[in-house]
């Protein structure tokens, strides 16, 4: 087993509002190997974006911890994809892939041939001139990825980074990041409301709750499993993981539903 | 017969040019006919108001020109407005990027700047007067005034208007706040600010002449002043000319100096070079700064 490169220990966030408490998350506990994609998969509002910000230090937890095993802290272990590609609309691309590496906290972590050379793994050499309102969807996310990934976080956090991009763009942004992962040996977590995104890309995937979210199972997968997509071991984990999550949108029916009945409920998706 | 492309062209831009350039004109010449014309029709060739006929004014312009005796006045009034444009400047970045990014802050400030921009900066005067004397200081100060609340408003939308997601983008890269400030609230708000800094000069340049009336020995509004107590009025209508050609040129450079521009490009982008992403419509990217 790879080394863990990150570690939430008894995870818990919640809002407080107006002396009301509103429970976001709570009791996750989640390890993340050196080299692996961890998908993050659950309905909308689990709070699993939330965990990834914790994660990325740009929200704070209310209870529990996460730890760096590896060293390090989050300021400098982290890089984070978001679901928009927050390009600034005066930079290039190129200024854009650089704009991490002009703050002292990523100074001299790639030289420009570095980034010179990312640019062009990513295929985005045409457009190192070009302004983000001249790319595509699917073009801007990738240089928001590049953006992150020359800052050489150990981990890459991404908050369902291709939500916003067209079926087609989406599937060929996954084929992308997945051989972009390995060539790069990246590790990452990945955040999605999409079984088959989660499938597809994750090595591993780890399912939350809706509010307040937990982390109910999770499930290793092959990366042969992965190469097909549609494949049918694929199809049938995916129908697997659908299982679990219609069980979990009726509460208290997942302990007791027969393995059966779960692969009824989901033939008929 | 035939006209290439480029003999096309350059003939589409220089009718461009004239357009531009030769409407303008002449629709400048034509108010001047009106009001040469209303002056030479319609009024007492004997009384005052005759003397601010162009057909005085104008060669007046000329011989003032000619001699060098406008310029001391025209240099004393471009200082001013610059010292006064920059404290306004200074004072208006600052206050309106703290109204824009405190919330606080804003509710606090907002009913008094807005008291503050609807008095007319001249109602100053006697304040101005008492608390820096005569001389060039309450001028600076009455431009000043004049000029803060354009430029602190605009500042404000501008840092109210900000996508707060840049700001946790930079946080996620490991920015400092004066990192932050530096590469994303401030080349992100420069169009607002400097549109207020446009707006600020013309009103500051509207403030100075009037300013120029109080206890200072130069300016152009001085030289009305003065040439209105010497009862020369093609003197006055030669100054008034000058303050309007200083006020086009002053708002033409700002506009220049203060646009920010893309640079030019060396080559197209070609986005189909690119491989695999041809698949599909493609969702472009909106940004509102």
């Amino acid at each position: 087993m790879a080394a863990v490169a990150l570690r939430v220990t008894d995870a818990a966030k919640a809002y407080v509002n107006g002396g009301h408490e509103t429970p976001v998350f709570s009791r996750v506990d989640l390890d993340v190997e050196s080299g692996e994609i961890l998908a993050l998969l659950g309905p909308s509002g689990c709070g699993k974006s939330t965990l990834l910000r914790a994660i990325a230090g740009l929200d704070e937890l209310s209870g529990g911890e996460i730890s760096w095993p590896a060293g390090g802290d989050a300021a400098s272990r982290v890089g984070v994809v978001f679901q928009q590609p927050l390009l600034l609309p005066w930079l290039t691309v190129l200024e854009n892939v650089k704009l991490g590496l002009r703050y002292r906290a990523h100074r001299g972590a790639a030289d420009d041939e570095a980034v010179r050379s990312t640019i062009a793994e990513f295929g985005l050499s045409e457009l190192i001139e070009a302004y983000p309102d001249e790319l595509s969807g699917g073009q801007a996310q990738r240089v928001s990825v590049a953006r992150t990934v020359v800052t050489n976080p150990q981990i890459v956090l991404l908050d369902e980074p291709f939500s916003a991009l067209d079926p087609l763009t989406r599937a060929s942004m996954q084929d992308w990041l997945v051989g972009i992962q390995q060539s790069l040996g990246l590790t990452a977590v990945i955040v999605t409301h999409d079984v088959d995104e989660a499938v597809f890309l994750g090595d591993r995937v780890a399912m939350m709750s809706p509010a307040p979210g937990t982390i109910v199972q999770s499930w290793r997968l092959d990366r042969a499993t992965r190469a097909e997509r549609g494949s049918q071991a694929a199809d049938e984990l995916k129908r697997e993981i659908l299982a679990t999550y219609r069980g979990l949108e009726r509460p208290g029916q997942l302990a007791s539903m027969p393995a059966e009945t779960s692969a009824q409920v989901a033939a008929g998706v | 017969m035939t006209i290439s492309p480029n003999t096309a062209g350059s003939r589409g831009t220089a009718a461009k040019v004239a357009l531009a350039v030769g409407i303008p004109i002449a629709g400048l010449v034509a108010f001047m006919l009106l009001w040469l014309a209303w002056i030479e029709l319609f009024v007492d060739p004997e009384s005052f108001l005759a003397d601010w006929s162009p057909r005085l004014g104008l060669p007046e312009l000329r011989d003032l020109l000619a001699s060098g005796d406008l310029n001391r006045h025209i240099t004393a009034s471009v200082k001013r407005i610059v010292v006064g444009l920059g404290i306004a400047t200074a004072v208006g970045i600052p206050l309106g990027m703290a109204m824009g990014g405190f919330r606080i802050f804003n509710l606090a400030a907002t009913p008094a700047t807005s008291f503050l921009r609807m008095v007319s900066p001249l109602s100053w005067t006697p304040l101005a007067i008492i608390l820096f004397g005569v001389g060039d200081a309450p001028v600076y100060f009455l431009t000043a005034i004049g000029a803060v609340w354009p430029i602190t408003l605009s500042t404000a939308a501008g840092v109210s208007s900000l996508d707060r997601d840049w700001l946790m983008l930079s946080r996620s890269l490991g920015a400092t706040r004066l990192e932050t400030l530096r590469t994303i609230v401030w080349p992100g708000i420069r169009t607002e600010v400097l549109t207020g800094i446009r707006l600020g000069m013309t009103t500051a340049w509207i403030i100075l002449v009037p300013a120029e009336m109080l206890g200072v020995d130069s300016g152009l509004g001085f030289f009305i002043l003065d040439a209105r107590d010497r009862f020369n009025y093609p003197e006055v209508v030669a100054a008034i000319i000058v303050i309007g050609i200083i006020g086009i040129i002053l708002d033409r450079i700002a506009h220049y100096l203060l646009t920010p521009r893309r640079r030019e490009r060396t080559r197209p982008v070609v986005a189909t070079s690119v491989p695999q992403m041809q698949a599909g419509p493609v969702a472009r990217q909106q940004y509102r700064i």
